[in-house]
């Protein structure tokens, strides 16, 4: 009972959000919107007993990588209310449409997917897929190689963001 | 709640992050909006992960995390280095590639 | 020999591929050593040829030889098969033979002028087409012959290529023997489809088999129509009306040409292609008919336009028209033979004409027009005295070969029951002789009319031009003893009686009988109106030089009119070749090869680059732009997915 309300709550927060980061003007407050949209995310993952992922969902990606957007942000002129050129005017309407051809084509593909939801244990939080122990577990057995990559892959990107946005040197 | 509610939720934001990408003209909000999409993609993988007991899910959404984190660098790093040569954050002012 | 007969033809065709090929890098002696000697060796081989035919008895007299398989398609299967009876004899002997002593002749005329190497080419390669014309034992190899004098004429008239004069008259050459060659190959497309052959034997053989119907129905229908298909061909390559235009103007090219294919043997290449047809001809009355008519009106017309012309080579021209326009009388009246005698006697006295007419243009430096010559007999004995000898045996005086042959052909006319066209006949026969020695009488006597008479005298041409000259006077004189007339008494026919088998297939009318007094009555009847014409030009251009003048003055309207050679060529232009040009010009060109042709392609470009311009709209460089069609292609593939599954 309290699931579905909270499944309500969140799904609703998302959705809104979501809304709210297309419909805003300024660029700063479509950040903000998206800031709250993850949170609700990561509620929703929390609904979904991957504890380990929610919080990963706040720290990394509500926390880290939303402010290094709000960064730039800042950055570049965040309030500017200057109306950016639209070369193709016809290019917003024809996307509402499309996605909304998406979204009726989707809905009964999805339908079969209806699985109603494993009855809860007690000990399924430890034990669970979302559990931290079984994802350690799998991260550093089977998935041991892509694991080591991600931090040559940070590597990389750190080079890289360093090169690109660098201040041309003078002269 | 069922899968399927999930799923919905999941194609619901999907589609919004689509439409906000094609309707926006900012650099920047084009890119939260990929961010938006990224996330609808790991709220169904959470979910299938959750309704069949599978591992995997969760391990694909970490790394599409780290992936995420990674783009979002490089890829603010470049619309910096646009905004020095253009002096414009809009994307359809960036169409030299054009024929 | 029997295998042999190919190389008649082939010896001349070497000479040709090897002047042609190599004849710029070789010294001139050597490049007339190859022309006249395959020229010579031709000729021998002819004589070797001619030799064995007599060796076999007269019905025997045919050989074939050198067949292979040209075409095989299907059912219809051409072969290259040469036949040698004694029309071809005659032929080739005369071709080659002339041809030979033309070749000489040439040595000396050509001698200064550039392209000497592609002169003789182009005569070696005549000399091949014309020997295949009359060797081929079939429509097919006759009609490849056919096209290849006329292509050696065209490359010949034009030969002077720095003249645009020479180049428009080689046109007109090809162009209007063109037109007769439709006509001709229409002929030869009903001979194969009525006989299922185009082999000279099988068809002919075909004919004589059939039985004979009078009025032969059906049969006489056909055989009319191929008769007149394939004379048309002849009025074209033999200059007769209407398709004679050609020769007048085919004087552009240098006078050897002339001699040998405008007088001996190309133009008599219709005739020759009548006579072997003797089986179609003589079993259709009408198409005799009709050829007799051209013929004699063809002879008087020519007579007519020659009597006024001041070119001395322009006379010779009309001249030649108007004698194979007898000789088309001869085949017209069914006096086959009279007519190839005609045919081998012309092309002496003929090929002599022209030969002294070159002879006294080249020693005055290239000078053609009659009324600045004179008094040249002093300066060129031998070429006078040779040129009056063809000017007696053209008019028909005894005992030159011209009487022979032309006192046969008017009596065959009379025999034969075409009177009117005895009596144009010998009309004409004196219009010959006076224009022929109004020519004699102009260039050689009185007083030379040519600007800068002071300067050097004109004088007598090489021996190697005047042996060939002296070498035709002496045919002239005894040609016309290989066929004299029975009332002579000089015995038998034995030109008529070696063709016999010739003509064996051709179907003979019964013949009124005439007494032979009626003959000996008319052909010294033909004697005198010669003589007649004879002494009228000495007394006009010799004894009062002004009557010409005077004459000319009194009958103004008729001068201007055969002055102008009764304006045909200036009717055929504006009837015919102007509207051609110009509907040439607008419609096929402007119309169908600009618009059409030109138009599909350059719009099938246009129409390209036009769906190429509308698709290159989706490169626009916006990212938004890209996202939809992606977007599109997701939705796209989710509805097929979604509709057929996955699978």
């Amino acid at each position: 009972m309290m699931e579905t309300a909270l499944f309500y709550l969140f799904a609703a927060a998302a959705l809104a959000s979501a809304v709210m980061v297309l419909v805003n003007r300024k660029v700063f407050y479509s950040a903000l919107s998206l800031v709250i949209c993850l949170c609700s995310v990561a509620g929703l993952y929390l609904i979904l007993e991957s504890p380990f992922i929610a919080a990963v969902q706040i720290i990394v990606y509500a926390g880290a990588i939303m402010v290094v957007f709000l960064f730039v942000i800042m950055l570049l002129d965040p309030f500017s209310s200057e109306i950016l050129r639209d070369k193709k005017r016809c290019l917003a309407y024809i996307g509402v449409l499309l996605g909304v051809l998406a979204a009726t084509i989707l809905y009964p593909v999805l339908r079969a997917y209806n699985l109603a939801r494993a009855p809860r244990n007690p000990g399924f939080i430890e034990g669970g897929a979302g559990s931290v122990a079984r994802m350690g577990h799998a991260l550093f057995s089977d998935y041991l190689l892509p694991f080591e990559m991600t931090s040559v892959l940070i590597l990389i990107a750190v080079v890289g963001v360093v090169v690109l946005a660098k201040r041309q040197a003078s002269g | 709640m069922g899968l399927l509610h999930f799923l919905i939720l999941s194609m619901l934001l999907f589609v919004t992050g689509a439409v906000g990408f094609i309707v926006k003209r900012n650099i920047i909000a084009m890119f939260l909006c990929i961010e938006l999409m990224l996330n609808a993609a790991n709220l169904s993988f959470i979910a299938f992960s959750r309704f069949l007991n599978l591992v995997d899910g969760q391990i694909i959404v970490f790394f599409v995390m780290v992936v995420a984190a990674v783009e979002a660098a490089v890829g603010l790093a470049i619309i910096i280095a646009l905004y020095r040569n253009r002096n414009t954050l809009s994307a359809d002012d960036a169409d030299s590639m054009k024929w | 020999m029997t295998d042999c007969i190919w190389l008649v033809p082939l010896i001349p065709l070497a000479g040709f591929a090897v002047n042609g090929l190599l004849g710029r890098r070789l010294p001139q002696w050597a490049v007339t050593a190859v022309a006249v000697g395959a020229a010579g060796v031709a000729f021998l081989l002819s004589l070797a040829a001619f030799s064995q035919l007599l060796r076999l008895p007269p019905g025997a007299r045919r050989i074939t030889g050198a067949g292979y398989t040209w075409i095989a398609s299907g059912d219809f299967v051409a072969r290259v098969e040469f036949l040698l009876d004694p029309l071809s004899a005659v032929m080739i002997l005369v071709v080659s033979g002339v041809g030979c002593v033309i070749h000489v002749y040439s040595i000396g005329y050509m001698r200064g002028e550039g392209g000497y190497y592609r002169f003789f080419a182009y005569m070696n390669l005549f000399l091949f087409s014309m020997l295949l014309l009359v060797l081929a034992g079939n429509f097919l190899l006759m009609f490849v012959g056919w096209e290849g004098v006329g292509l050696c004429s065209y490359l010949l008239i034009g030969f002077y290529i720095d003249r645009r004069s020479a180049g428009d008259a080689g046109k007109k050459a090809f162009i209007v023997n063109r037109i007769g060659d439709v006509g001709f190959l229409l002929g030869i497309f009903l001979v194969f489809l009525t006989f299922n052959s185009l082999d000279f034997d099988s068809v002919f053989g075909q004919i004589a088999a059939a039985p004979l119907r009078f009025p032969f129905e059906v049969q006489a229908g056909i055989l009319t129509a191929i008769g007149l298909l394939l004379f048309v061909g002849a009025t074209g390559k033999s200059a007769q009306i209407p398709l004679y235009v050609w020769l007048p103007d085919a004087m552009e090219g240098p006078t050897p040409v002339s001699a040998l294919i405008h007088a001996a043997t190309m133009v008599t290449a219709g005739v020759y292609m009548v006579v072997r047809c003797a089986a179609i001809f003589s079993r259709a009355p009408l198409a005799l008919d009709v050829v007799i008519v051209v013929g004699i009106a063809t002879a008087l017309l020519a007579a007519t336009i020659g009597l006024v012309q001041t070119d001395i080579k322009r006379v010779l021209a009309y001249s030649t028209v108007s004698q194979l326009g007898y000789m088309f009388v001869a085949l017209g009246a069914g006096a086959f033979s009279a007519g190839i005698f005609h045919l081998m006697t012309h092309s002496f006295f003929k090929a002599l004409l022209f030969l002294g007419a070159g002879s006294v243009i080249h020693a005055l430096g290239g000078e053609q027009d009659l009324e600045r010559m004179g008094g040249l007999r002093r300066h060129m004995p031998v070429t006078f005295a040779t040129m009056g000898i063809a000017a007696l045996a053209i008019s028909g005086i005894p005992p030159l070969a011209g009487f022979f042959s032309k006192d046969e052909i008017l009596w065959s006319a009379w025999a034969h029951g075409h009177p009117v066209v005895w009596f144009f006949g010998l009309a004409t026969a004196g219009l010959t002789a006076f224009y022929m020695f109004r020519l004699l009488f102009l260039a050689f006597f009185g007083a030379p009319r040519r600007p800068g008479a002071g300067g050097h005298a004109p004088h007598e041409s090489p021996p190697c031009m005047t042996v060939p000259l002296v070498v035709l006077a002496a045919l002239s004189v005894i040609g016309g003893f290989a066929g004299p007339p029975a009332w002579m008494r000089l015995g038998p026919n034995r030109f008529s009686g070696f063709l016999e088998p010739s003509l064996a297939d051709g179907y003979q009318a019964a013949q009124a009988h005439h007494a032979e007094g009626t003959e000996i009555l008319f052909a010294l009847l033909s004697v005198l109106v010669a003589a007649f014409g004879l002494w009228i030009a000495y007394r006009m251009y010799v004894r009062r030089p002004g009557t010409a003048d005077a004459a000319a003055g009194r009958f103004r309207w008729i001068y201007r009119l055969l002055r102008n050679r009764y304006h045909v060529d200036a009717i055929y232009d504006a009837a015919i070749v102007r509207p051609t040009v110009r509907a040439s010009t607008n419609v096929l060109w402007k119309g169908f090869d600009v618009g059409l042709i030109d138009g599909a392609v350059n719009g099938s470009a246009r129409a390209v680059q036009g769906f190429a311009s509308v698709l290159k709209g989706v490169q626009n460089g916006l990212i938004r732009s890209y996202a939809v069609w992606m977007l599109l292609g997701a939705v796209a593939m989710l509805l097929y997915l979604s509709v057929y599954g996955v699978r």
